[in-house]
């Protein structure tokens, strides 16, 4: 267990620093870094302490160092507008963010889940179909646009929840509907494709065999063997759905991360974005060795894997 | 005369495609007895209906299947009358079965000694401590070296003779009367093969086990089994005493199954005798005997008419038009 | 196998219904649809797009009280035709997508069979990298990149093409794995043919399949991103009439209740997104149904 765990540990620490060297290989590709740097509206002089500052001069290696150096020390920048480390910026806001995540999640997985089972162990009955309706439905609509058509309903005809803002159950509702909405689908596939896969395997009909109540055959063989690859996909899916939640979080004015970069993009507020991307990346890689190291408890035959 | 353990008189099953528009007769009108103790083989090739005859006395088709005709008795009892409840009491308990893939067969998130003791738990009401302890002894009975580490491990951990030991172990965990192997050994090792037959045999004479061996080949057969059915497109075409068969077979299939064996004492140079032709489409079998398209000895009426039943010998019967008296 | 390749695989479902999916006609047709509109934009729409007249601004669609049937879908809050703007903007999207989708598609099919056939280093490299940017959240991703280069549609089709080609690079690995241990592929390699050749005349047409699967599928999923990031402001730039502009636009009326300025072009891109995926699904099944790796 233990050289798995530090095998995981290895790959993420590489996926890292590609991280890090890609965000860096690109903001120089573009010709002209020091624009990009710089506060807009800035003057000539401005322009060029930017680039003295960043060494854009000196060789890419050493803008490298400096760079890794920069972050390593938890320097991500200072935000033109705001004025404050964008670290601190986006570790206040992330709480929100998680917030959002955790009930579009709950949502998707209460939504998801079952339906997917009942799809599976009802297989080519109504439920299944209208099941499958449900889910290409929910991977072909766009989150934000669910998110306008939901305030267009609820706040602007009916008036019944609040259109932007945060601060009471309310106003959490329809953005997390929004966001979890696609992810119920996706989820709701793989359950129902994992369990049917699971179904048809040899140890289910021995267990049947064996004379078990069919309640027992799909609670305790089958489920805990579906709900792998479903759950693994969750733990992943939660960080994802925190980066993805810019649109709608632009869209109900929720002050998330996602909101942040928003902002970051309006006004030409280059460290958020340079920021948002590195941290953003770099929670999914340690989500994706949490949930690897997690499959590795529940599932014996990861461990013993190459 | 004792009533036979198990009876099948006339069992038809049938699989219906999707549509309904294709029918095939995967079992058809098969009548077989077995009794106490008694091991019978089934020979057949591969959609000759061994699996689903074993499925249809289990009752545990799957949806596209249906049993639409004839009898099962077991130890008495009219199984097709039973309940969905008291199928599955039955099932584990007093008839068991044992699939032909140990590595699938076994729940791989769960630990051996879990898989072992759950029949013990769930048809005896065992606590989990009696039932852990009587499934080390399982283990043991199987042959498995130490027990009590096995009972912790997981399956993927252990090798595919370990394993359909295993599976072994959770058949007779109950104390069933009937053993119903399908092709336990085709996915072993030829060198373990002989040490996991002769592990079925002890068992067997050890709980009074009656079973029935399903394979497609004829040697295990002929170690194993007191009698035999060899079956061709889901029928019985002959069925009798383990000697007799092999000494004198009455279908003109079974003659050639035997053929085609190869032994030591042929000519190196010889052709092996293989049966010409391909086994039929189980949905659209030819019409009249089902062997006749293949069959070295086919009379005209053999392509008009089914043979029936016809006793050939003592306890030996076939379906073949050459043995009308 | 690890976390992120679940989400790979995850992302395009394994089975699908025989009913649904033997309707290539409906897709294939709302598909076609829309090539001819963004082809015939010009002709079939009655006004310019990208110029509206001031005074006509926030029209209702003709069914609707205030409406006229010069603006069958209602006008903007420029006063520019919705219906011309949704017909131009299916040129757009279409660009973009099909471009996109080809793009990535080549990209991830090359290093695909790089990295499967020639394995070792070269493997490892090109797999630490897709990972990598499997991992990194393709929207926020694609928001840095078009931050820093600057938006257009030229640079829409880069920044999706950078992001997207590793669906492709992860699927056909791992089929050229398999291939390689064919008995064709191993014949041409004791006939002495180079890797090169190989590669491409054995190993590339066998993945062609999936990789046609895999780009109709990830036709929707580039279509809407490409509208989520113009709705930020960071896709297509004004005043050309990209459906996801137009969602941001539409937001604007969106508390005064002018609903066609949102809920239209969301169903635009809705049947687009679900004619792409319903083909995809049945090509899918079409060119092999043993495709288990999608």
């Amino acid at each position: 267990m233990k050289r798995f765990v530090l095998r995981r540990l290895g790959y993420a620490l590489v996926s890292l620093t590609l991280l890090s060297i890609t965000i860096f290989v690109f903001v120089r590709l573009t010709g002209d870094p020091a624009l990009l740097l710089v506060e807009p509206g800035a003057s000539k002089a401005d322009v060029d302490a930017v680039r003295e500052r960043f060494g854009l001069d000196q060789p890419l290696v050493v803008q490298y160092g400096k760079f890794m150096n920069g972050l390593l020390r938890g320097d991500f920048g200072q935000s033109f507008y705001y004025r404050t480390p964008v670290l601190e910026l986006y570790l206040s806001r992330l709480p929100n963010s998680l917030l959002l995540a955790t009930v579009a999640m709950s949502f998707s997985l209460l939504i998801g889940i079952p339906t997917g089972i009942l799809a599976a162990v009802r297989v080519n009955s109504w439920w299944d179909r209208a099941g499958r309706i449900f889910a290409l439905l929910g991977l072909s609509l766009p989150s934000f646009w669910i998110g306008l058509v939901l305030i267009l309903f609820f706040s602007v005809y009916l008036g019944w929840l609040p259109s932007s803002g945060s601060g009471t159950a309310l106003h959490v509702l329809m953005p997390a509907f929004a966001l979890g909405w696609y992810f119920a689908a996706s989820h709701m596939r793989l359950t129902r494709s994992s369990m049917l896969d699971v179904l048809g395997a040899e140890y289910v009909k021995l267990a049947r065999l064996k004379g078990l109540p069919e309640s027992r055959v799909i609670a305790k063989h089958a489920l805990k063997n579906a709900l792998i690859p479903v759950l693994t996909l969750a733990g992943i899916n939660l960080i994802i759905m925190i980066n993805v939640a810019v649109v709608v979080e632009t869209v109900f004015a929720w002050p998330g991360i996602g909101r942040l970069l928003y902002e970051g993009i309006a006004f030409r507020d280059f460290p958020i974005v340079q920021a948002t991307v590195l941290l953003g990346g770099s929670m999914i890689v340690f989500v994706n060795l949490l949930v690897d190291v997690l499959y590795g408890m529940i599932d014996p035959r990861i461990r013993y894997e190459r | 005369m004792r009533e036979p353990l198990l009876e099948l008189r006339g069992l038809s099953t049938h699989y219906e495609s999707a549509r309904g528009t294709r029918v095939t007769r995967a079992v058809d009108d098969v009548s077989l007895s077995l009794e106490r103790g008694k091991t019978l083989g089934i020979v057949g090739e591969s959609g000759s209906g061994k699996s689903t005859l074993a499925l249809s006395i289990m009752r545990l088709l799957p949806t596209a299947a249906r049993i639409v005709g004839g009898q099962i008795r077991f130890e008495g009892e009219d199984l097709l009358a039973k309940s969905p409840r008291e199928m599955r009491e039955i099932r584990g308990k007093r008839i068991a079965m044992i699939l032909q893939d140990p590595m699938a067969s076994l729940n791989p998130l769960f630990t051996v000694g879990d898989q072992v003791s759950e029949s013990l738990r769930v048809h005896e009401g065992a606590s989990r401590k009696t039932a852990w302890t009587r499934a080390r002894g399982l283990l043991e009975a199987v042959r498995i070296s130490a027990p009590a580490a096995r009972m912790t491990e997981f399956p993927h951990q252990m090798s595919g003779g370990m394993r359909q030991r295993i599976v072994g172990a959770i058949a007779v965990a109950c104390e069933p009367r009937l053993l119903i192997a399908d092709e336990p050994t085709t996915s072993l090792d030829l060198t373990i093969q002989a040490q996991y037959l002769s592990l079925l045999r002890e068992l067997q004479r050890e709980h009074d086990l009656a079973m029935i061996f399903i394979t497609h080949n004829l040697g295990i057969v002929a170690k194993m089994c007191d009698a035999v059915a060899v079956m061709y497109a889901g029928r019985v075409v002959e069925a009798g005493p383990i000697r007799q068969i092999f000494n004198k077979p009455a279908h003109p299939y079974t003659r050639a199954l035997l053929d085609s064996v190869p032994r030591l004492t042929d000519d190196s140079h010889a052709r092996l005798p293989a049966i010409d032709g391909q086994p039929p489409d189980p949905s659209a079998p030819p019409a009249g005997c089902a062997f006749h398209p293949r069959c070295p000895q086919a009379l005209e009426r053999c392509r008009e008419q089914a043979p029936p039943s016809l006793t050939v010998a003592v306890a030996q019967t076939a379906r073949c038009w050459l043995h009308v008296p | 196998m690890n976390a992120s390749t679940a989400v790979v695989l995850a992302e395009a479902p394994r089975r699908t219904a025989r009913r649904l999916s033997s309707w290539p006609l409906i897709p294939l047709a709302i598909l076609v649809a829309m090539l001819l509109i963004a082809i015939g934009a010009d002709v079939l729409a009655p006004h310019n797009p990208e110029v509206g007249s001031l005074g006509m601004r926030f029209k209702p669609p003709v069914w609707q009280a205030g409406g006229s049937a010069t603006y069958l879908l209602g006008t903007d809050h420029l006063g520019r035709d919705v219906l011309s703007r949704l017909l131009f903007g299916a040129r757009v999207s279409l660009v973009v997508g099909f471009t996109a989708v080809i793009v990535a598609g080549i990209l991830g099919v090359v290093l695909g069979i790089t990295a499967g056939y020639m394995g070792g280093w070269v493997d490892e490299v090109i797999m630490r990298l897709t990972d990598t940017w499997l991992a990194l959240p393709a929207l926020t991703f694609a928001i840095f990149l078009a931050a820093v280069l600057g938006p257009s549609e030229l640079n829409i089709i880069i920044v999706l093409s950078a992001i997207y080609w590793t669906r492709y690079a992860r699927v056909i690995r791992g089929e050229v794995l398999s291939l390689k241990e064919r008995e064709f592929v191993r014949l041409a390699v004791i006939a002495g043919c180079s890797r090169l050749t190989i590669m491409r005349r054995h190993i590339l047409p066998n993945v062609l399949n999936s990789a046609i699967v895999l780009a109709t599928l990830m036709l929707g999923v580039v279509v809407v991103t490409e509208a989520a990031l113009s709705f930020l402001g960071v896709g297509v730039p004004p005043p050309k009439p990209a459906w996801g502009l137009m969602l941001a636009d539409g937001k604007r009326g969106l508390m005064a209740g002018y609903w066609w300025l949102t809920v239209l072009p969301g169903l635009c891109i809705m049947f687009l997104v679900l004619a792409a995926n319903l083909l995809g699904d049945w090509l899918r099944v079409k060119l092999d149904p043993q495709l288990r790796q999608l």
